[in-house]
């Protein structure tokens, strides 16, 4: 089997504490909660932190609250699994909890966290691999000493992906989180937190901790999350749509839709968006949506299945969300 | 030709002690009793090979080559050799003799020395204190590679050798080749009313066991004692002797309870040799795991297929000739893979009555993990494509596919075109009771919805040995004594419930609980010689051993109780614990006053005149066949090429069920194996590396995605098989794979000639029929292979195709 390398393991006291760990190994230590996303990759040596520091434990990380509007925080260290049995987000925020839903496996949602899967690595096929294997191939961008992306050969830039089920749906709601740091909290807009670069999609500095995710009241409003992928539990997305919108009688009053896993980044669709909105939602405002939608997807060959086929089906995805969100039928297979 | 041994082929008749004594039917057999391993399994119990361990051993890792094809210039060690911890550092120098699992095929090297072959192939060994130590000192090691152009495809191998051929002395890189014919094939073709040609293309696929390889070696006291997770620890023995210089009596190979084998640990494997040859120089335990990631290099999996297939058929559907050829990939050695070549040809003839066939094959090397045996050994592949075919050839005809296969069916107790022997056969019966299950005759009909049927045949064992001898195949011995009962025989359960076998047909034969009975398995230095658990072979050899050792006790016992009790011995009956007025203990014990020390053994190898003689013949002959049939379920999306199996009934002639539980257990299995070879799994590659080197990466259905499965027994009480019965370990797999493709055509009404069915490949085919092309997905041609000229072989008379 694959073999942990040696690491230091610090057990924060608070949130300022850990911060403080993290600034004291400037940057060769790493946050550990739920550690399904990091110790496969230390187990690979894609990532090889000197110390883990311990934030799974801490009690204001593990907290769910739901205002009596709907709105809700989430502490990032809040797993899956809870979320998941949390009766007023049930209630509350649907479209969140569908997307967390689909996230992995059961004994993976048990450990897994809600902050560590809005933050969770992306992926790419020629460097989630062994060190051996990717001694083999020459490396690539994202890790080790690579010169050359091994996906697209001339790029200057990594292309892996960004692999989370639950941030395009928590985007297309318009969720904030909450940073802390050296110079306090602060709270962004969910999507500013990433960049379109495969080897740095994070816009975190080294010592700044996610520790809660704001969730609006959006009662009312309809949702959906449609996930590409070749089985029905475990594997990340192939392709992502998360739509939400709010209809006033058949007219879309707002909308956000929102990709992922098809590019570095979640790709949120402002456009399209824009243009649905004041539209009837009928047949053909879903197909030109998704048409328009799908043409900014730009798949590689660095994940499972054709990448061809992949592309082909950001539409079908897209327009499967809106036809849901629209309450026609959901008409696919699983 | 010699006589055979008067133990070869006995038959043992298909009641207990059929012959000796009174029988009422069956006491044990039949029953539906959990495994006598399953407690241990699911409580976590059970000790596997990396479960072992002693005091003071030594963890062996390899060093592996990142190349697919190079010259190795120089290796330099002395670094890792003086790090701290390290006990020993071998390279291909400390390893020169050659070896292989079959007699044919020696080809391979422990740790390569002069080039290596394939990605992932072992150079260097390392012995330290420790895992973390040993692997930190392979990163000292310098290996300098010349570098050659690698082989990565079938045409590829085909073409003139860029650099060099990858193996010394063969024709390029093509490893096998053969040719066959059995009747007037041209012959055959005139007089057909349709004849119809196709390409298939099979990928390859690994066993996916989910326990990785794992070994431990220790030589103590001039004896060498291997624990490991091998299918085949007789081989394995027979290697370690010849690789290491010593005799066999100083050689043990302990088959160590199994997560799963599917032919994967068939060959002997790198790690296994290198432990042992560790042990031997350091004098301390020495052990290897696998990662799954080597478990993919050290591979032996499924060979990717080409095929190409020609029938001919009367307008009634009789068919008159066919001319079936295959060009393999067989990876970077031999393996087993020239039995692959043949097995892909043998299987056809054993289904349908084809009175002249024409087979030709060819093996290549390519720079990738050295393929082998899989689950099904080389007809999975020839299976999907002759099935399909079949589908193909009964549109042309206008014919019900099922109609077509019908009025071809072999019959019992026959003789096949190229010699093999059939005997008991249910394919009629597995047909019937599918179809009737299923409904396939009535089935709904809406767009996107299908089912598809196929039916198959499979061998139960090998007629003949890995390596040529007269011995037997299967030995088992009896120890009873006041003691209580224990069966030895080299078997191995690998998962498949072999050593539950042995105790149930034990037990039946004395009139015991099953409890009653101990077993040791698997185990060279303890137990007779069992070949292996490989081609299907256990249950009918093994368990036809045992039965014969369990009858010298059983009949000893009844002289003893008929002695006693003044009756004659076929007045007594035998069960619940008793020999007439006798218990068991008190039979026993008598017995044992009279004889001394009782024990019995029993012996068993395939009965003579069960294949022709031909080069290739002793590949593809059994002593029984069993037949499957399938039919599955499914819904395919015609936007997204998404397949959905909801249902798979698959009836299976099992000659007699001795336990339904066990049976039940292989059939879900197959099903499962198969639709992950129909629908997902592929062991590929990219850039000459593996492109799913990782359980995650490499697709296999989840729990999730099992379907229903509607399990159909049929019991035809075969004349030679242990009470009749006959194998279940693989024959389910094979009519399911191409039940699959048919029923995506049932459902969408295109064809995807190729495995695994992608979704993309689901909508090529539609794309190519929108654009009023053929809707089809799959290769387009079969390369040009330089078949040597057939074999010619006269089919036998009819006068003696009755058998």
């Amino acid at each position: 089997m694959l073999r942990l390398p040696a690491f230091e393991h610090l057990r924060a006291e608070s949130v300022r504490d850990a911060a403080g760990m993290l600034a004291d190994h400037g940057g060769t230590a790493r946050l550990l909660a739920g550690g399904t996303d990091l110790l496969a990759k230390m187990k690979r040596r894609q990532v090889m932190p000197d110390a883990l520091v311990g934030i799974g434990h801490l009690a204001p990380l593990r907290e769910v609250r739901v205002a009596p509007s709907g709105a809700a925080e989430l502490g990032a260290a809040v797993t899956l699994a809870e979320a998941l049995a949390d009766r007023r987000l049930a209630a509350d925020q649907p479209g969140y909890l569908e997307a967390v839903g689909v996230v992995s496996s059961p004994a993976l949602r048990n450990a897994g966290t809600i902050g560590g899967n809005l933050c969770v690595d992306t992926r790419c096929n020629y460097n989630d691999m062994t060190e051996e294997w990717r001694h083999a191939v020459g490396y690539c961008l994202k890790t080790g000493c690579g010169e050359r992306c091994q996906v697209a050969a001339s790029s200057p830039r990594c292309w892996a992906i960004f692999s989370s089920d639950t941030a395009p749906m928590a985007i297309a709601l318009g969720a904030t989180v909450v940073v802390w740091g050296a110079e306090g909290e602060r709270e962004l807009p969910l999507g500013t937190l990433y960049a379109d670069d495969g080897k740095a999609h994070l816009q975190l500095g080294p010592a700044e901790i996610l520790t809660a995710l704001r969730l609006p009241a959006r009662r009312g409003w309809r949702v959906a999350y449609e996930k590409l992928r070749r089985r029905s539990a475990v594997d990340f997305p192939l392709a992502g749509a998360a739509v939400a919108l709010e209809l006033d009688g058949d007219v879309v009053a707002a909308c956000r839709l929102v990709l992922g896993a098809v590019a570095s980044h979640p790709v949120e669709l402002h456009d399209v968006a824009q243009a649905l909105t004041g539209r009837r939602l009928d047949d053909e405002a879903i197909e030109e949506a998704a048409t328009a939608g799908a043409r900014l997807a730009k798949p590689l060959d660095n994940s499972d299945l054709n990448y061809v086929w992949r592309k082909r089906m950001v539409k079908v995805i897209l327009e499967r969300a809106l036809r849901r969100a629209a309450g026609a039928d959901r008409g696919r297979l699983r | 030709m010699r006589p055979p041994p008067p133990w070869a082929g006995r038959r043992l008749g298909t009641e207990p002690g059929d012959g000796d004594a009174l029988s009422d039917g069956f006491q044990v057999v039949g029953k539906a009793l959990p495994r006598l391993d399953a407690l241990g399994k699911v409580t976590g119990a059970t000790r596997y090979a990396d479960d072992l361990s002693w005091p003071g051993t030594l963890a062996c890792v390899l060093l592996r080559s990142p190349h697919p094809h190079a010259r190795i210039v120089a290796v330099d060690t002395a670094a890792a050799a003086a790090t701290k911890g390290v006990v020993a550092v071998l390279t291909g120098a400390d390893l020169p003799v050659r070896y292989g699992a079959i007699a044919t095929s020696q080809d391979e090297a422990a740790l390569a020395s002069d080039k290596v072959r394939y990605v992932g192939e072992p150079v260097v060994a390392v012995a330290a204190v420790d895992e973390v130590t040993a692997r930190e000192a392979t990163k000292k090691i310098a290996v300098d590679y010349e570098v050659l152009a690698p082989v990565s495809s079938i045409e590829q191998a085909l073409l003139a050798p860029a650099d060099e051929p990858i193996h010394e002395g063969t024709k390029g890189n093509i490893h096998r080749l053969a040719a066959l014919e059995f009747g007037d094939v041209d012959e055959g073709f005139a007089v057909a009313d349709v004849v119809r040609e196709d390409v298939f293309f099979y990928e390859g696929s690994n066993h996916l066991a989910m326990e990785e390889h794992s070994a431990t070696a220790i030589f103590a006291d001039g004896q060498l004692t291997l624990w490991s997770s091998t299918q085949a620890p007789h081989n394995l023995h027979r290697v370690l002797a010849k690789v290491l210089d010593l005799p066999m009596t100083r050689v043990r190979v302990v088959a160590t309870p199994h997560g799963g084998g599917f032919g994967g640990k068939v060959d002997p494997a790198a790690h296994e040799v290198v432990v042992s040859k560790l042990a031997v120089l350091t004098g301390r335990p020495v052990k290897c795991t696998l990662s799954r990631e080597e478990v993919f290099y050290n591979h032996r999996g499924r060979h990717p297929a080409l095929m190409w297939v020609r029938t001919g058929a009367a307008r009634d559907g009789q068919i008159t000739a066919m001319h079936f050829r295959v060009a393999l990939d067989g990876g970077a050695l031999a393996s087993l893979g020239a039995a692959t070549t043949y097995y892909t040809g043998a299987l056809q003839p054993a289904t349908y009555d084809i009175p002249a066939y024409r087979f030709e094959a060819c093996r290549v090397f390519t720079n990738k993990a050295p393929c082998g045996p899989k689950r099904g050994h080389g007809t999975p592949q020839p299976r999907f494509a002759l099935e399909i075919h079949l589908d193909k050839l009964a549109e042309d005809l206008g014919m019900d596919p099922v109609a077509l296969r019908r009025c071809n069916y072999v019959r019992p107790q026959s003789r096949t075109v190229n010699w093999l022997r059939i005997t008991s056969c249910g394919i009629e019966e597995v047909t019937e009771k599918v179809l009737a299950a299923s409904g396939f005759a009535t089935r709904s009909r809406r767009v996107g919805h299908g089912q598809g049927f196929a039916v198959s045949a499979y061998l139960c064992g090998a007629g003949f040995p890995m390596y040529p001898s007269q011995l037997p195949h299967s030995e088992v011995g009896l120890k009873v004594d006041r003691g209580g009962v224990t069966v030895f025989c080299g078997a191995t359960d690998i998962g498949q419930g072999s050593d539950t076998v042995l105790a149930t047909v034990v037990a039946e034969e004395l009139g015991l609980d099953r409890a009653d009975v101990r077993v040791v398995t698997a185990d060279t230095g303890l137990t007779p010689v069992d070949l292996g658990s490989y081609s299907s072979r256990v249950t009918f050899m093994a368990g036809n051993a045992a039965i014969d050792a369990a009858r010298k006790i059983r009949t000893l016992l009844l002289e003893e109780a008929a002695r006693t009790s003044g009756l004659l011995a076929h007045e007594l009956r035998v069960g619940d614990g008793r020999f007439g007025p006798l218990s068991f203990e008190q039979a026993v014990e008598a017995a044992e006053e009279r004889h001394g020390a009782l024990s019995a053994s029993g012996s068993y190898a395939p009965p003579p005149g069960i294949s022709g003689e031909f080069r290739g013949s002793a590949v593809g002959p059994g002593p029984a066949y069993t037949y499957s049939a399938a039919v599955v379920d499914l819904d395919a999306d015609p936007t997204t090429g998404e397949v959905l199996v909801h249902k798979v009934w698959v009836a299976h002639d099992i000659g007699r069920l001795l336990n339904p539980v066990l049976v039940r257990g292989q059939m879900d299995g197959n099903v499962y194996m198969a639709l992950a070879e129909a629908l997902m799994e592929s062991q590929t590659y990219r850039k000459d590396l593996l492109h799913h080197p990782s359980v995650l990466e490499y697709k296999t259905p989840l729990a999730t995605d099992m379907p229903a499965i509607e399990h159909l027994y049929v019991e035809t009480i075969d004349p030679e098989g242990p009470y009749g019965a006959k194998e279940v370990g693989q024959g389910p797999f094979l009519p399911v794979v191409p039940a699959v493709v048919s029923a995506i055509h049932d459902a969408l009404g295109v064809w995807v000639d190729e495995v695994p069915v992608t979704p993309e490949k689901i909508l090529r085919a539609l794309d190519a029929r929108d654009r009023g092309a053929l809707g089809r997905a799959g290769p387009k041609r079969f390369p040009a292979v330089p078949f040597p000229p057939c074999i010619k072989v006269e089919p036998p008379h009819a006068a003696t195709a009755r058998v």
